[in-house]
């Protein structure tokens, strides 16, 4: 045996580790699951029979399951774009500033960092009603009218995608901000003695640079809107998802169906669904970008 | 010589082990984090050693939220407790799952059940003649205000309404609103996910004159006349009067204790929670009457065996539940927690006491509903709230589709 072969041999062996731990809890449960999702596997009955694609018929026809399906594109097609939009934007401004770069990122980052559950607290108690929230009480002083935020089905949805936008900023400013700093100084540089003025050099040359990052981001804010569950269940009235279901995303359906109703075929396969559907979305998103990526 | 001083030691050693491991047994017991029940258990638990020895009780809880999911998930597999102490509203649930075992019918049949409890602890324990579990205490609901803020509103601090009418009219004028009419001072808690839902299923629905349901709960009947009449006028209270919306100040019991909530209905359950708040000066008294007609919503906890306790643990775990459940414990159980003995003698000696009282004399007519699905069932009764109060939705056609789906629940259960 040569040298070259031990040495494969001892990294395929520290490797083949995760790839056992990546067998034995993800990949085992998901086949599983997936298995168990034509059965009527629930906590509360005691035997489990096969029953094909029953499953999916009950969680099709169940209007709950479709609004949260709904309530989660909702999520992913407007808060994915807006955290894409705003961190670039921040990330560009933090770009062009001479002085302060550091500490700026630090408050951009600090609610990235921040645990969710206490995010999503603080920012219930402030979207209050009066007498006892900030933000209304803010909204009062300059003559505004109060607002409902989460007591309203039509605004609660809403004010949770926010504080994930928000969440979500400092992580995807500073991979932008990083980023921009693998931008070689010599390409903008030529552009600009080549007479490009700053728009120019932002969508031709700037931002085509960027589009392996932006990609990145965007798959990564894509699911990561598509699962949302920790917000929703934390801001929501009693972790329901309400009012009247408005804010429910899917993930929350699939986590009241399995430890509310213990029903875990029906959990199992809302989950299958949820899976197929970030499965797409992700491999729309590569093939869009793959295109455009001709440079 | 050194050598059998060793032995003889190891044979001693391994006797004491042997001798102690067929005398102590160890039960595990659960419950759900209620700081006032926890600590008393805690002291339970020693008193029952005590008097018990070679029985050993572990005690785990967990928070109210995650309670039904850890029981669900550990009795199927083996690794629950011995005693459990559920919510009444879930025993139909887990009693069809087959979680819990028949307590033995030679002591816990219809003749004690009859004898020792409330007559709707005796029909909602009961399975078919088959029983399998036993409450220590019980809670109603009451009308609670806030004295400070009647004397600010010029009413007698010690005269509360006795009548829905009266009640109206007080929460009226105890409501404050800003200079953009926001309410900033609830003059009654309109909290359906609180205590809003069981007032309205067994209480305003019956003073409005319409029966709920059927008398085994199979059949949902509050969409008549009555019924609509008595939704109306508990939406009207939120959308028309104004003097309360679901989730002020985050919820009822919070609001209430800050002083922005000037009356709620509430529970037994909440005394201690309440007489631990400073300078919160509080009344308690029965539920307002309607037309002359009293109701109340009782509930309990209750505690079962589940199905896997066998030989020397079923034993040990029969005593223990008998001991939870003996006159000794319901009375410190009033006390120390502010729930109600389950046994109705032992109430005698309370009948005076101004802040047990009221609950008391709810105990007298007070109906538990038979749920089963406590959770869904209850959610059904918010969403239909929130249809009218948040979509303007009308009131008879919500109660409508809310009595379709409460029916679905009940059928799907029962199929």
């Amino acid at each position: 045996m040569t040298l070259a072969t031990k040495r494969a041999i001892t990294a395929y062996t520290f490797l083949a580790l995760p790839l056992v731990f990546f067998i034995c809890v993800r990949l085992g449960p998901m086949l599983y699951m997936l298995v168990m999702s034509f059965s009527d596997w629930g906590l509360l009955r005691k035997q489990t029979r096969f029953i094909g694609l029953g499953n999916y018929v009950t969680i099709f026809s169940d209007p709950v399951f479709l609004q949260s399906l709904g309530n989660t594109m909702r999520y992913a097609i407007f808060g994915a774009p807006a955290v894409i939009a705003i961190s670039l934007s921040i990330a560009l401004l933090l770009d062009l500033i001479p002085k302060g770069k550091a500490l700026f990122r630090l408050i951009y980052v600090l609610p990235y960092i921040t645990p969710i559950v206490a995010v999503s607290w603080v920012w219930r108690w402030m979207y209050l009603q009066p007498p006892l929230g900030v933000i209304n009480e803010l909204l009062m002083a300059i003559g505004l009218p109060a607002q409902d935020f989460l007591i309203s089905p039509d605004q609660a949805l809403q004010s949770i995608m926010a504080v994930n936008v928000w969440a979500e900023l400092g992580y995807c400013t500073t991979i932008f901000l990083a980023g921009l700093q693998t931008i070689p100084k010599e390409i903008s540089e030529a552009a600009r003695i080549d007479g490009a003025n700053g728009r120019q050099l932002l969508f031709k040359v700037t931002l085509p640079l960027l589009l392996p990052i932006t990609l990145f981001l965007t798959v990564m804010e894509g699911i990561q809107f598509l699962r949302i569950f920790t917000q929703v269940y934390n801001m929501s009235f009693q972790a329901m998802g309400g009012p009247l279901n408005s804010t429910k995303s899917a993930a929350l359906y699939i986590y009241q169906k399995a430890f509310t109703n213990f029903e875990m075929a029906q959990a199992a396969s809302a989950s299958l669904v949820l899976f197929v559907i970030i499965m797409t979305v992700t491999a729309i998103q590569l093939k869009f970008f793959d295109k455009k990526m001709n440079y | 010589m050194k050598a059998r001083k060793g032995l003889i030691f190891t044979v001693l050693i391994f006797l004491a082990v042997v001798a102690a491991g067929a005398q102590t047994v160890t039960i595990t017991y659960w419950q759900y984090f209620y700081e006032s029940k926890v600590k008393l258990v805690d002291e339970l638990i020693k008193k029952f050693e005590a008097a018990n020895p070679g029985i050993k009780v572990e005690q785990v809880t967990f928070p109210y939220e995650s309670f039904n999911q850890k029981v669900a998930a550990s009795i199927p597999a083996g690794e629950g407790p011995d005693v459990i102490t559920l919510f009444y509203g879930w025993l139909p649930m887990y009693v069809k799952g087959g979680y819990l075992q028949e307590l033995p019918p030679a002591e816990f049949n219809k003749a004690y059940f009859d004898k020792t409890y409330y007559p709707f602890v005796a029909e909602s324990v009961d399975f078919g003649g088959k029983y399998y579990s036993a409450p220590t205490a019980v809670r109603t609901l009451a009308l609670i205000w806030n004295k400070k803020l009647f004397k600010e509103a010029g009413y007698d601090p010690n005269t509360p309404p006795r009548t829905l009418e009266e009640l109206v009219a007080y929460a009226k004028k105890l409501s404050k609103f800003d200079a953009q009419g926001n309410l900033v001072q609830s003059g009654l808690l309109m909290q359906p996910s609180g205590q809003g839902h069981s007032w309205l299923r067994e209480v305003l629905f019956r003073q409005f004159g319409n029966l709920p349901y059927s008398a085994d709960y199979r059949k949902v009947s509050y969409t008549d006349a009555n019924g609509v009449a008595a939704f109306k006028w508990y939406t009207d209270l939120i959308t028309k009067d104004k003097v309360g919306y679901p989730n002020f100040a985050t919820d009822d019991v919070t609001a209430f204790k800050a002083g922005k909530g000037a009356m709620n209905i509430d529970g037994s359950f909440r005394i201690a929670t309440l007489n631990a708040v400073k300078d919160l000066e509080w009344g308690v008294a029965e539920l307002p009457s309607y037309k002359g007609i009293k109701s109340n919503y009782a509930s309990y906890w209750t505690h079962g065996i589940v199905s896997g306790t066998k030989g020397k643990k079923l034993e040990a775990s029969i005593k223990f539940l008998k001991y939870l459940t003996s006159p000794e414990v319901q009375e410190l159980w009033l006390e120390r927690v502010g729930e109600l003995p389950a046994t109705p003698a032992l109430s005698e000696k309370y009948k005076n006491d101004p802040v047990v009282q009221p609950f008391l004399k709810g105990l007298a007519y007070a109906k538990a509903s038979l749920f089963v699905d406590e959770a869904g069932q209850r959610t059904v009764f918010v969403d239909m709230i929130d249809e009218v109060v948040l979509k303007k939705a009308d009131p008879a056609a919500v109660l409508k589709a809310a009595a379709a789906k409460e029916q679905a629940i009940i059928d799907n259960f029962w199929k």
